[in-house]
């Protein structure tokens, strides 16, 4: 229940580290700021964004038939994945039958929630990450702590470290053009030996059966243009309906993710090149599930810019990793609960709701209101604390009778006031042991109102 | 025009000062104060942390302290915030209805309904504003700095109506200082950090008073303060209003 702010604690203890961390990501903030402010009409591109994306939703299945049936006719093979393992027996299946041992993919949030990874190693096949964030925390054995800065949680030396210990830099080299250059050789060698290649998708374009995929390393382009089978992986959510919608989407999603007018690569893909299969693996994976909670639903709105994560004071200061989920922050917090509520009972309240992740949400989603809704649930049906439950029971008698609070309210100011500093300040209280508790004073207000009043 | 005077729980027990000005503040203003001498708290404390019904009671009895009155006036923008958009916790009858829709939160009564444009007070320092979280995206008492469209912000307008003063820019206008309610002691270390770095900020920017519309930012803000025994002051805007000297 608690492994959020535990992890936190002690990410936080390495406090220049940490605020590193905090200046990093509020660097790509306020990049952000200054490309959102250069589009006079933001507002309403959010707003159609949000719009286009509560249509998709609400006919979801004519949608995806629409989407399967023009990829079908463009000769692309459609799978449906109902869950993590369909979806990774799929790809295995496809990888082994055309005898690939080796495939390269780009960036992919949804493969990392299926873990397909460890299961097409298990069965012999490599798998190459070629983003190179990803490419890093791959060779660390680490999940992103970011869904489009994976590495953002390593400074350049942990990089050069990495690179030294699995791909024999020189120690100590830490300089950015030296690593990249290595990295580029490394990927280069597995582009031109890879025999597959896996992308995700940023957008399914329904009208056409084409993907839309967004990088700005150009890493999936290569790889796909180099392999002789292409997959793409996604979650039903990813589609739009028209191709006009990119208009509104690749608009939003560039500026709103790093701060860039439009990602380096956007990249659509249409039809398999000649001799070349294609498959696409569309999943649902609990998807449904959320489609089916009204008050959760618009969490399938994300179009993954990250930008809830740059803005979450919280992420900020306690990592991607310590949130313990394949997605962190704040958009990861209302996700997670819907996967399993009791291993995630902690996330909803990994936030102070300061509701910035809402204000940033380039589809409008409810974040904030959704941790507050997904508080209640973990209150009723989830993993709280006893002593929680119990003590919010009793706070609520308290509060809602006026003689007690105020009984209650003289004493505690009586016993702070007279209370040594070592029992105030024991090691169960929390709030005094990086703060002061505030000077009782003689009167309460009350008090001093009706002294006014005689 | 009967104004309700709402001083939350940890302002009543901890902070009576600032309830106090409010109230004079009200009456200098010319409204008619009045102060239900039954009311606890809003309810939030147990919503926030997922037992939403644990404040149902307590939700109830702010009703009835608090129906027949034109407006419902607080220092505490976060509180209001509760009072008027979660208390769909209640059944909608018609006291629940009027309580929620005139329950103001001080500055915006100020600004929005008593149209207040010039206010009669002195505070020869150096001013940092925290709009709390709950004020600026909750009440929209501010513009965000996350959205593209023209700024504003009524609880900077009321302190630039007070002589001698002089409002500082910080560096992040609106970053969280960590509170959150029961977050400040499940969540401690982030929270405090969350409030250091806020305090950094402030004192970067040669800061003497940070001030707000919510104590409870500010509580947190000056516990962490006063451990580090640092000489900034920390102040609910209402004190400011009505300093006279």
């Amino acid at each position: 229940m608690e492994l959020h702010a535990a992890n936190a604690q002690k990410f936080i203890e390495d406090e220049p580290r940490t605020d590193w961390h905090d200046a990093s990501l509020w660097f790509v903030r306020q990049k952000r700021d200054i490309q959102i402010k250069k589009v006079p009409e933001w507002e309403d591109l959010r707003e159609l964004g949000s719009q286009i994306k509560a249509n998709v939703l609400s006919d979801l299945d004519t949608y995806l038939t629409q989407f399967e049936q023009n990829a079908t006719n463009n000769g692309i093979s459609v799978h449906w994945a109902r869950d993590a393992q369909e979806h990774n027996e799929i790809v295995l299946q496809i990888l082994k039958s055309a005898g690939v041992k080796k495939m390269v993919k780009s960036k992919s949030m949804l493969t990392e929630e299926c873990h397909l990874n460890p299961h097409l190693t298990e069965h012999d096949i490599e798998v190459i990450d070629t983003d190179l964030g990803e490419r890093i925390v791959q060779l660390r054995d680490e999940p992103p702590s970011h869904i489009v800065l994976p590495a953002i949680h390593l400074k350049r030396e942990d990089v050069g470290e990495t690179f030294h210990q699995k791909l024999g830099t020189e120690k100590g080299a830490s300089d950015p053009k030296y690593l990249a250059e290595i990295a580029r050789n490394h990927l280069r060698q597995n582009f031109l030996t890879a025999t597959a290649a896996l992308t995700g998708a940023n957008f399914a374009v329904a009208e056409n059966g084409s993907i839309v995929v967004c990088t700005n390393e150009g890493n999936a382009d290569l790889g796909v243009h180099l392999a002789p089978i292409h997959i793409a992986s996604f979650g039903i959510e990813k589609i739009i309906p028209r191709q006009q919608d990119l208009s509104v989407f690749l608009r939003l999603l560039g500026r709103n993710a790093t701060g860039q007018p439009i990602t380096a690569f956007s990249s659509q893909f249409m039809k398999p090149m000649a001799g070349q299969q294609m498959h696409y693996v569309i999943v649902d994976n609990k998807r449904t599930d959320q489609l089916g909670r009204e008050d959760f639903r618009k969490s399938l709105y994300c179009i993954r810019c990250g930008a809830c994560m740059n803005t979450c004071p919280v992420y900020r200061r306690s990592g991607g990793h310590s949130y313990h989920a394949t997605v962190p922050g704040p958009i990861g917090a209302i996700l997670s609960p819907g996967f399993d509520l009791k291993k995630y009972s902690d996330l909803p309240f990994a936030s102070s709701l300061c509701g910035s992740c809402t204000d940033v949400c380039p589809v409008k989603i409810d974040i904030h209101q959704q941790l507050y809704k997904w508080r209640q649930i973990v209150g009723n049906e989830g993993d709280m604390p006893a002593s929680k439950k119990i003590a919010m029971k009793w706070m609520g008698k308290l509060l809602s009778n006026p003689n007690m609070y105020r009984i209650v309210g003289k004493l505690g100011r009586m016993f702070l006031s007279i209370a040594p500093r070592f029992v105030l300040y024991n090691p169960m209280n929390a709030w005094g042991k990086q703060r002061e508790l505030p000077t009782p004073p003689k009167q309460s207000f009350r008090e001093w109102y009706l002294t006014q009043k005689k | 025009m009967k104004v309700a005077l709402f001083i939350p729980c940890y302002i009543d027990q901890f902070y009576p000062e600032v309830g106090i000005a409010t109230y004079e503040l009200l009456q200098k203003s010319g409204c008619d104060v009045h102060y239900p001498i039954n009311q606890t708290c809003c309810g939030q404390p147990m919503a926030n942390s997922g037992c939403e019904t644990e404040s149902i009671e307590t939700a109830k009895l702010f009703i009835d302290n608090f129906k027949g009155y034109d407006y419902i006036v607080g220092p505490a923008a976060s509180c209001v915030y509760f009072v008027k958009k979660h208390y769909y916790i209640l059944e909608q009858n018609a006291d629940v209805q009027a309580v929620t829709h005139n329950v103001y939160d001080l500055s915006e009564f100020m600004t929005d309904v008593l149209k207040v444009n010039e206010i009669n007070a002195r505070f020869p320092y150096k001013v940092g504003l925290h709009t709390s979280c709950h004020g600026q995206r909750g009440m929209r008492l501010a513009q965000s700095s996350e959205i593209n469209a023209p700024d504003f912000n009524k609880q900077k307008q009321l302190l630039s109506m007070v002589k001698d003063i002089e409002l500082v820019n910080l560096d992040r206008t609106d970053e969280c200082c960590g509170f959150g309610g029961t977050f400040c002691v499940f969540e401690e270390a982030v929270s405090v950090k969350m409030g250091k770095d806020r305090i950094a900020d402030h004192a970067k920017n040669d800061v003497q008073v940070i001030t707000g519309g919510d104590i409870s930012c500010l509580m947190h803000l000056q516990g962490i303060i006063q451990r580090q025994k640092s000489t900034i002051k920390v102040m609910h805007m209402a004190q400011i209003l009505n300093a006279t000297s």
